[in-house]
C-alpha cells in the first residue's frame, strides 16, 4: 500500500525525499489524509482534521521547495494537541467549554512551524484540559491505542501519540505537566519530550498549571524530535517565562557512542508497583547506555516519594486559579436558561466542564483556602524547593539519569477510570521532571506483552543536547522501529 | 488526616461553581477524601527553614516600550462572544 508507506516514512526520510522531488508535499498530504480517513474510526486521534488547510498549505510549500527555500519541515504534514491555539481552527482542550471556540490568533509554536512551512492536518485529543492519563477524559470520544484497540494510549497527548503511531501525520506537538506527553509517547511506542521549563513559549498554550505546562513534540525517531525542537525553541517576548537563550542546533548533538558521559540510575524510580515487564526492559536498557560506552552509577533521590503529592497539590492549585476565567461571558460555552448572573456562572461551568476538571478546580480551590494554604500549598512548594535541590546535587555528578518511563504498559479502557488516585500513579516516573523544571524524554524500548515499553532520559535544566544523545545513541543501538515494526493496525 | 466532609465539599462547589448534585458531592467526597490522605504524607517532610519554590526558573518581570503595535481588531476578539450587542458583550443583570 503505497500512501501507507509513505505515511510511516519519519519526518527526515521525508525531507529526503520531498528534496529529491521523490514525493510532492500535496502527496505526502493526500497520503496522510487517506491513513486518517482508513484508521480514524477505530483510533479517535483527532478533534478536528483540517483536509482544505492542509492541502493549501501543501502546495504552498511545493512551491517554496520547487524555489529551493525549504526548511527542514516544509512541507511535512503533522498535527497539533488540541490544546494549542490554531487562528481560525478551533482549539476546544477537548471541553464542551471550547467546543466551539475559534482562536483569533496562532500560539508562538503554531506561528513558528507555519513559517517554517509546516502543513496542518488536524487537532489531537487529549485528556480535557490536559488533565488525565489515558486520554479518556476528552469531553468527545476517547483515543485507542494503536497497538491494542481496546487499550489507552496514555494521556493527555494520547491524540499526537496514536496520531504518530498510527501514521496518520509525521509528528505532533503535545504539552506536558506532569508526564502529558512522556507517558503516552511511552504507551504507543514513540518519542515524546519535554523540554526544559521555558525553553518552548507558551503563548498560545491554553492554560492548566502555569508554572507545570510545557510544550513538546512527539515524534517517530529522536532525529525527528530534535528537528521538530530547531524549530519551537527560543526566547518569546510574548511569554514572561520564556528563557533568554539562544538555542543549538540540536540534531548536531546526535552522537551514537556515551563515551566520556556519566549516567545515574535513581534508586527510588524503581517504584513499587513496577511491571516486571518494564523493570526488565529498563535494566536492559540501561545495559546497552552502558555498552556505549557511559559509566554508569546508581544515585538516590530521596524524596522522590513525595513528588505525587506535591505535584497533586500545585498542579490543582494553579488550575484553579486557570480555569476562573471560564464564566461563559467572553467567549466558550455559555448556558442559555439561567435566571440570573450567578446562575448562568453556575450552570455554564455545570455543563461547561467534566468530573475530572471539577475535581482539581475543586481540590486546588480546598488547597489555597485560608486554613489549609501553609499545610498543603506553601508545604508543596517547600518540598518543591527540596527535589529541585536533589537533583542539582546529582546533576552536580551526572550528566543525565535514565529511568522507566511510566511503571506499566498500556491498560485497557476503563480499568483505572473509577479511581482517580489510581489513575495519578500513571505519572509517578515524569511528575519529578516538571516539578524541578528540568527536560525529560522517553524512547522506545521495546515491547512487554506486545505493547511498547519507554525508557526515559533526564537532562540537566538547558541540557536537551546530552539527554538527545543519550536518547540518540540508544534508540540507534536498539533500533525498536525496525526490530518492532508499527503497529499491527 | 479527617475525611473532609459533605458540607465542606458542598462550600467547596458553591465556591468553585460547578454545580454539583448531592449524588455527585458524596461520591467527590470520597475521592477527594483518598487523594487528600495520599497527599498528607507531605507532613513526613521536614521543611524547617526550606524556602518554597514558585517557578523552576526565575521569574522576573519582563519590561518593554510602551510603544503601540497592531493588535486584534474588535470583530476578531468578539467573534467568540456567546451575546453581542453591536460591540459590547451583553451579560445577565449584576444587581437585582
Amino acid at each position: 500500500m503505497a500512501d501507507r508507506q509513505f505515511a510511516t516514512l519519519t519526518a527526515h526520510e521525508a525531507r529526503t525525499l520531498l528534496d529529491n522531488r521523490e514525493v510532492s508535499s500535496v502527496e505526502l498530504t493526500e497520503a496522510s489524509l487517506e491513513r486518517i480517513d482508513q484508521v480514524e474510526d477505530h483510533v479517535g486521534a483527532f478533534v478536528t482534521v483540517t483536509r482544505d488547510l492542509a492541502l493549501g498549505q501543501a502546495e504552498q510549500a511545493d512551491q517554496r521547495i520547487a524555489r529551493g527555500d525549504a526548511a527542514p519541515l516544509t512541507g511535512i504534514p503533522m498535527q497539533l494537541k488540541d490544546v494549542i491555539c490554531t487562528e481560525g481552527v478551533r482549539t476546544t482542550c477537548s471541553s464542551r467549554m471550547l467546543e466551539n471556540f475559534v482562536p483569533p490568533y496562532n500560539a508562538t509554536v503554531t506561528d513558528r512551524l507555519y513559517s517554517e512551512g509546516a502543513v496542518l492536518v488536524g487537532k489531537g485529543n487529549m485528556d480535557e484540559f490536559a488533565m488525565g492519563s489515558s486520554t479518556e477524559n476528552s469531553a468527545f470520544f476517547p483515543t485507542h491505542n494503536p497497538w491494542d484497540l481496546d487499550r489507552v494510549p496514555g494521556g493527555s497527548s494520547g491524540g499526537p501519540a496514536a496520531a504518530v503511531a498510527a501514521s496518520e501525520c509525521f509528528y505532533s506537538l503535545g504539552s506536558d505537566t506532569g508526564g502529558s506527553i512522556r507517558q503516552p509517547g511511552a504507551l504507543c511506542g514513540v518519542v515524546g519530550m519535554k523540554p526544559t521549563y521555558g525553553l518552548v513559549s507558551r503563548y498560545g498554550l491554553v492554560a492548566f498549571a502555569s508554572s507545570l505546562d510545557q510544550i513538546g513534540p512527539l515524534t517517530r525517531d529522536v532525529r525527528d524530535c530534535a528537528t521538530v525542537l530547531n524549530a519551537v525553541a527560543g526566547h518569546d517576548p510574548r511569554d514572561s517565562t520564556s528563557i533568554v537563550y539562544d538555542p543549538p542546533d540540536y540534531t548536531k548533538s546526535l552522537q551514537t557512542d556515551l563515551k566520556g558521559l556519566r549516567i545515574g540510575v535513581p534508586k527510588e524510580y524503581f517504584v513499587e508497583g513496577m511491571e516486571p515487564g518494564v523493570e526488565q526492559a529498563t535494566r536492559d536498557a540501561i545495559k546497552v547506555i552502558e555498552s556505549l560506552g557511559a559509566e554508569i552509577g546508581e544515585v538516590s533521590l530521596p524524596h522522590t516519594p513525595y513528588a505525587l503529592a506535591v505535584y497533586y497539590i500545585i498542579a490543582p492549585s494553579e488550575c484553579s486559579a486557570n480555569l476562573a476565567r471560564y464564566d461563559g461571558v467572553k467567549y466558550g460555552f455559555s448556558a442559555k436558561e439561567a435566571d440570573s448572573m450567578w446562575d448562568a456562572l453556575e450552570k455554564t461551568r455545570q455543563d461547561g466542564f467534566g468530573p475530572e476538571v471539577k475535581r482539581r478546580i475543586m481540590l486546588g480551590t480546598y488547597a489555597l483556602s485560608s486554613g489549609y494554604y501553609d499545610a498543603f500549598y506553601l508545604k508543596a512548594q517547600r518540598v518543591r524547593t527540596l527535589i529541585r535541590r536533589e537533583f542539582e546535587e546529582v546533576f552536580s555528578e551526572f550528566d543525565a539519569l535514565v529511568t522507566a518511563t511510566s511503571p506499566s504498559i498500556a491498560f485497557k479502557l476503563g480499568a483505572k477510570t473509577a479511581d482517580p488516585m489510581q489513575m495519578y500513579l500513571n505519572d509517578v516516573l515524569t511528575l519529578p521532571a516538571n516539578i524541578a523544571g528540568i527536560p525529560g524524554i522517553s524512547v522506545p524500548a521495546g515491547l512487554s506483552d506486545g505493547l511498547p515499553v519507554g525508557f526515559q532520559v533526564l537532562g540537566k535544566p538547558l541540557g536537551e543536547e546530552t539527554m538527545l544523545r543519550v536518547a540518540y545513541a540508544f534508540e540507534q543501538a536498539t533500533n525498536f522501529r525496525s526490530t518492532h515494526g508499527d503497529p499491527p493496525l | 488526616m479527617e475525611p473532609i466532609s459533605f458540607d465542606e465539599v458542598r462550600h467547596l462547589s458553591a465556591l468553585t461553581r460547578v454545580g454539583m448534585t448531592d449524588a455527585e458531592i458524596e461520591l467527590m467526597r470520597d475521592q477527594m477524601s483518598n487523594i487528600l490522605e495520599n497527599i498528607s504524607v507531605l507532613n513526613q517532610v521536614d521543611t524547617e527553614g526550606v524556602e518554597p519554590t514558585g517557578h523552576s526558573v526565575d521569574v522576573v518581570s519582563v519590561m518593554r516600550d510602551d510603544e503601540v503595535s497592531p493588535s486584534s481588531t474588535v470583530e476578531e476578539v468578539m467573534a467568540n462572544a456567546p451575546n453581542r450587542e453591536d460591540d459590547h458583550i451583553r451579560v445577565r443583570a449584576v444587581l437585582e
